[in-house]
């Protein structure tokens, strides 16, 4: 059997068809047979799982993977080893389920005790280990096996295949794991330490794979704050490597994953992305991902034309999101990304392209550049990047969703040029809808982006806005848990609530309401910035001509009025003076009225401390309200 | 017993002139002693003076530093042909430019009021093709008023009123707007602007013909311009305003960019390009190419037994006759063991006219003989120092000694292991090691660390042979040499065929051992003393040597009349004649004559004459081919072929 099944995927479906594998399955189990009978049979089983996933599926349907476990407690190393081969191949095939792994709790520390038996289970093992460690439940199950203590003397294994195998594992045990990545940087091979043993591996001789590897582990590390960013190791080492993966002269794959790897380093780090824009042109480098399937290949070699239609999606995406990256804080980069050949097209071509994956890409980039205020003005103007963006909020996964309305919320404000065509493609609607949204983020964005669109904004739009997001909605809002949502909201409202007319004119129509939810705002517990926000909003309101008689005829909230004034928050006094100081403002009718109301209410008593007050700010605004009585 | 000293000197005076009476020559010899120790003494006086006056050792440590950096990172290159920059050049600099520092600190004198008052400076020698890659660090000391600086490359002559970039074949990186200046007056935007504190390197690619700067440690990327630079560039820089100031590092201090990383990168590429050289359809050419290759060497150095088994495991042809190749490897052993004389009588007996055609060759061997003569090797001295009249008749094919191979394998083994790299087989460690041990186990029997071989040895000297190896007494001459073969045969078809040359070495190594332990024996027999004597320490081969002596004298003179003066001829008699002038040859300025590793020289002229008169090629095409490639790698570094620096021939041998 296995004669014929070497190397023929025929003969190997053949076989599984005719019911092979539950045999081979039973003598491999039989304590009773020799152990070259159960060593031949983990050999066949190894050989018909090379072959095709289907083979795998039917492998795994017949509970190959106990078995074969099963077998690992045998004493012989030679039937171990067939065993191991074959669970190898079965856990590295996609279509296997890696929880199959930890469903026994006494494989994992069975594996590492055989771990070092010959160079064969340390390959395998590794490589298992390698595959199946997905989840942070799965580096916590291996890390509390010792893992790290067991693997990381395979980093100096004479054998180049266990040393790969090792350091792959130690990339995914450390993957956002700061346990992991803590106890890394104290281990110590041979003397050295492991983040000088990755530096090596890193060297420009070694292998592509084993540098790109080496790179993950220290980029991890760093990311999970085991390392520091200004660390010689990533900023000398780690940060020229990843760069060295992007070049033209490495496969897509690595191109691919470098730049993924890259972007992730850097995200925080505006040190890094500074070093990055300026390594071996990384930026013009990047450009070249956009030209697959270049025309050369289609014609040339099919071949080719194949592979590189099966990579241009993830190239074009990886290059988005390191471009994301690089822009995420510098000015100067972002400029010189947008002046990169024809960056803004390949943007907003990436916005509306069939897979998801570069969609997000694209729309993660995009708000990375839309953080300029010059592109802003200039080359997101210049190619209408809001039609794509538009479209791509109609309809779209919530991860590309709160991309895009981020962007979104950047587009619209006041010095956009965009913000008008944005305005008139009915935007409002879809705003509000966000701000229903069950995920937080979106509901942020869609208030946020109304806040920023109501920012002295015509009274044709505010009105619009009120009407459209609805005074219950925006009470829900207002009691939202989430305080960013709250904040914004208040925003909305303080925007909302500018310039006299649109003052009285929106006081009017929800007078009764707003002032409710301000009551609540200012009885709740809330953070310092709330209830700024809030009173800033009443000293708006108390600017308007009618919209001052709210506030006055309700003792209640001048009471609150006078509370805050008395304050020992500055911000608070400050905003709170500013709303009296709006009432008693003289030319204005009925202020005497008001004065005098508020004079025997007693706040005169306390504008006269506040003339007295440290804060400079706070001293002025109490003198300038002083005077309106003197007058 | 040493010859006393006197009469030394005398021996080398009658030699060299019959005419000179005896008792004046110590006096002549001590006072030419004298002078050559005087003058000897005031060199050295000098060199400490000249020493103390620059012996500043920060600098001194400094300059190991560098030169130990730059022997690591261009080995290729041959500093006597092509030095390296090591600073900047006073001579060839514009005048606003001021040094310091030992010539690496640049800083600017001039007005500063406009581009034309810029100013450059080159280093002292162009970077030389045979670094593959060149790298040079510049540190930014002070920016200056407006920080206009260019940092770069030029060619000899290119005016230095200007900043490295602006004219044609100069080529820089400048500070205030970095952009990149390619022989043009506009740069192209190229990487960060530099200032106060920024080290910026430039690194020559001269594989590529391609350039790139580096900002503290930070690759900027390839120059926008492709395969254009010209070679014999000189490391540049230039500076524009008042109170710019830069500090060069040609390599005096470490690097803050890899460098080392980068040019491992290269040497990968450009093995892997080497190994993986497509060889088509040829496939089966080169395999019996190589085995050609392998089978002419071994047959060559008459390695006969392995050559033998090579040729008939790979199933190749031999061209020559199986006795000519041991014919020539009986006369080779004949030379390595010292004894000169008797393979000059073979082969005048096997190749007949060979010698007389070939006089500097004869004359080659006859000096060698010489010295063999004073080594006491030579058969005739030997003679005269054996004293059982036995190995007296056994001799020149000493039968009695044969058998010892195969009590000494287990010895050979180890010892030829010991010295696997050396291309015969022998090291001069090993062989010291192994004559003293000898000589311990002859003067001392009870020495700890004696050997089954030497034991055997000691036995077979003092006993009849016959008793010591049962089928050494039915040996003759022409069986003797035929059973070392079987031996050899034997004891190649236990090791892999690789260790070939192993085999062969330790064949040899025991060869000498054999003459070594002759001599030494028999000095002992004279007068128990255990130090090495003059042609062992007897009388009539003393004599015998003076005269023989007396008759290559007059080789060298009757050859100096047929065919003119000879340098070398000359040098060499002076140096064995000089061997006299000491009590103690071995341990003497000329000493190393005696070491049996120069027999290896002359032993490869001779097999190389005798092969050309036997129209076979005096070199085996494996040499040929070594040396061939040796040259080529040289010849790349001369026509400027920057990859030479990572291809060389000795990192592929082993």
């Amino acid at each position: 059997m296995k004669n014929a099944v070497i190397g023929n995927n025929k003969q190997k479906a053949n076989l599984i068809v005719l019911g092979a594998v539950p045999r081979l399955l039973y003598l491999l189990q039989q304590s009773s047979s020799s152990l070259e009978l159960r060593t031949e049979c983990a050999v066949v089983l190894g050989s018909l799982a090379m072959g095709t996933e289907n083979n795998i599926k039917s492998l795994v349907d017949c509970h190959i993977i106990p078995a074969l476990l099963q077998g690992l407690l045998c004493s012989d190393l030679i039937f171990i080893e067939a065993c191991l081969r074959c669970l190898r191949t079965v856990f590295i095939s996609p279509v296997t389920p890696v929880q199959l792994l930890y469903t026994d709790p006494t494989v994992i520390p069975h594996l590492m005790s055989l771990l070092s038996r010959s160079r064969h289970t340390k390959e395998y093992i590794t490589q298992i280990f390698a595959h199946c460690c997905k989840t942070p439940e799965h580096q916590t199950v291996l890390f509390n096996h010792s893992a790290i203590q067991n693997i990381a003397p395979l980093l100096i294994s004479p054998s180049d295949k266990v040393r790969m195998q090792a350091l792959k594992c130690f990339s995914v045990l450390a993957y956002e794991n700061t346990q992991v990545s803590m106890t890394l940087v104290n281990v110590l091979v041979d003397g050295e330490q492991l983040s000088q043993v990755f530096v090596r591996m890193m060297q420009r001789d070694k292998p592509i794979e084993m540098q790109l590897t080496a790179a993950k582990c220290l980029t991890y590390m760093c990311r999970a704050g085991a390392i520091r960013t200004d660390d010689n190791c990533i900023i000398l080492k780690t940060l020229p490597c990843l760069v060295r993966m992007c070049s033209k002269e490495r496969l897509l794959e690595e191109r691919v994953e470098g730049a993924e790897t890259l972007a992730y380093l850097m995200e925080p780090d505006v040190e890094l992305q500074r070093i990055a824009s300026f390594t071996d042109h990384l930026v013009s480098m990047l450009a070249d991902y956009f030209k697959y399937p270049s025309s050369v290949s289609a014609i040339t070699d099919i071949k080719r034309l194949d592979h590189d239609l099966k990579h241009a999606h993830e190239l074009r995406q990886a290059a988005f999101k390191l471009y994301a990256s690089l822009g995420s804080n510098d000015e100067d980069i972002r400029k010189k990304i947008t002046e990169t050949e024809n960056m803004m097209d390949r943007i907003v071509s990436g916005l509306s392209e069939s897979s998801i994956k570069v969609r997000l890409a694209a729309v993660r980039c995009l708000h990375s550049l839309s953080r300029s205020v010059q592109q802003l003005r200039t080359s997101f103007h210049d190619h209408a990047v809001w039609k794509p963006l538009m479209k791509l909020l109609q309809n779209a996964p919530d991860e590309v969703l709160v991309m895009a309305s981020s962007t979104l919320c950047n587009l619209l404000l006041e010095f956009s040029p965009s913000k008008e065509p944005i305005l008139d493609s009915g935007v409002i609607e879809l705003l509000c809808s966000l701000t229903q949204s069950d995920s937080p983020a979106l509901r942020v964005n869609g208030i946020w982006a109304l806040m920023n669109m109501a920012f002295q904004a015509d009274q044709k739009v505010k009105v619009e806005i009120v009407r459209a997001l609805g005074t219950e909605q925006l009470f829900r809002l207002l009691s939202d848990p989430d305080t960013n949502v709250l904040m914004k909201t208040l925003g909305l409202l303080r925007n909302l609530l500018s310039t006299r007319p649109h003052i009285d004119q929106i006081m009017s129509s929800h007078g009764k309401q707003i002032m409710q939810a301000v009551t609540l705002i200012l009885e709740g517990e809330h953070s310092i910035e709330v209830k700024e926000q809030t009173l800033c909003i009443l000293a708006n309101i108390a600017d308007g001509n009618t919209a001052k008689e709210l506030i006055m005829t309700n003792d209640d909230m001048l009471q609150k009025i006078k509370y805050y004034m008395g304050h020992s928050n500055v911000k608070l006094q400050l905003a709170a003076t500013f709303c009296i100081s709006n009432l008693i403002w003289n030319e204005e009718d009925g202020s005497q009225e008001r004065q005098d109301k508020l004079k025997d209410m007693g706040f005169v008593d306390i504008l006269h401390k506040l003339t007295q007050a440290s804060d400079p700010n706070l001293c002025d605004r109490a003198k300038t309200a002083m005077q309106q009585y003197l007058a | 017993m040493a010859l006393p000293s006197c009469q030394q000197c005398a021996l080398r005076r009658a030699l060299c002139s019959t005419t000179v009476p005896t008792r004046h020559c110590r006096a002549a010899v001590i006072r030419g002693y004298l002078t050559a120790a005087v003058s000897l003494l005031t060199k050295m006086a000098e060199l400490g003076a000249g020493s103390l006056l620059t012996g500043d050792p920060a600098f001194s440590y400094q300059e190991h530093e560098l030169n130990e950096r730059l022997k690591r990172l261009y080995p290729a290159v041959n500093e006597e042909e092509t030095p390296l920059p090591r600073s900047w050049s006073p001579k060839d600099k514009y005048s606003y430019i001021g040094l310091s520092q030992n010539n690496l600190r640049v800083h600017y004198k001039g007005h500063g009021k406009n581009h034309k008052d810029a100013a450059s400076v080159r280093a002292t020698h162009p970077i030389p093709a045979a670094c593959g890659i060149y790298y040079f660090e510049v540190k930014i000391v002070s920016k200056g008023r407006d920080g206009y600086m260019g940092i770069g490359l030029s060619a000899q002559g290119v005016n230095m009123n200007r900043l490295p970039g602006w004219d044609k074949h100069s080529y820089g990186y400048h500070g205030d707007d970095g952009h990149s200046f390619c022989s043009s007056g506009t740069g192209q935007p190229y990487g960060p602007t530099f200032t106060t504190g920024d080290v910026i390197g430039c690194c020559v690619n001269l594989i590529n013909n391609t350039c790139f700067y580096t900002k503290n440690g930070h690759s900027l990327g390839n120059n926008l311009m492709k395969n254009d630079l010209r070679p014999n560039l000189y490391p540049t820089v230039g500076l524009q305003t008042p109170g710019e100031i830069v500090d060069a590092n040609f390599g005096q201090q470490p690097f803050v960019f890899d460098i080392e990383d980068y040019m491992s990168e290269w040497r990968a590429k450009i093995h892997s390009m080497i190994a993986r050289f497509p060889i088509g359809e040829r496939l089966g050419d080169w395999q019996s190419v190589l085995q050609n290759m392998v089978s002419s060497y071994l047959v060559h150095h008459g390695y006969c037994a392995t050559a033998m088994a090579f040729s008939r495991a790979t199933e190749t042809m031999i061209q020559e006759d199986q006795t000519s190749i041991k014919n020539r490897q009986r006369i080779q052993k004949l030379v390595l063991a010292g004894r000169v004389g008797e393979a000059i009588d073979a082969t005048q007996q096997l190749y007949p006219g060979l010698l007389e055609h070939n006089p500097n060759l004869l004359f080659m061997l006859k000096c060698r003989q010489f010295v063999e003569m004073v080594n006491g090797t030579d058969s005739e001295v030997r003679c005269f120092s054996v004293h059982s009249p036995k190995s007296q008749d056994s001799y020149p094919g000493s039968p009695n000694l044969s058998p010892r191979h195969g009590a000494t394998n287990a010895h050979l083994h180890s010892t030829g292991a010991d010295s696997p790299t050396c291309s015969n087989g022998v090291t001069p460690t090993n062989k010291n090691k192994s004559h003293n041990k000898y000589t311990g186990v002859s003067s001392a029997s009870s020495s700890p660390s004696s050997s089954p071989s030497s034991v055997n040895y000691s036995e077979s000297n003092s006993t009849d042979s016959t008793k010591s190896q049962p089928h050494s007494a039915t040996s003759n001459q022409e069986t003797s040499d035929s059973e070392m073969e079987i031996e050899a045969e034997h004891y190649s078809n236990g090791v892999t065929e690789s260790s070939a040359r192993i085999m062969n070495g330790t064949y040899k190594h025991q060869e000498i051992l054999q003459a070594d332990d002759s001599s030494v024996g028999n000095g002992v027999a004279d007068d128990s003393c255990s130090s090495r004597q003059l042609c062992g320490g007897n009388q009539a081969a003393t004599e015998r040597m003076i005269q023989f002596g007396r008759e290559l004298q007059a080789l060298s003179e009757q050859l100096c009349r047929q065919y003119g003066k000879n340098a070398t001829h000359k040098k060499m008699l002076q140096d064995a004649f000089s061997l006299l002038a000491y009590s103690d040859p071995w341990n003497c300025p000329v000493g190393q004559q005696l070491d049996p590793m120069q027999r290896e020289a002359i032993c490869s002229a001779l097999n190389s004459a005798i092969l050309e008169s036997q129209n076979l090629p005096k070199q085996p095409p494996l040499m040929l081919a070594l040396g061939q490639a040796t040259e080529c790698v040289q010849l790349m570094a001369r026509v400027r072929s920057g990859s030479c620096s990572f291809a060389r021939v000795d990192n592929f041998l082993h």
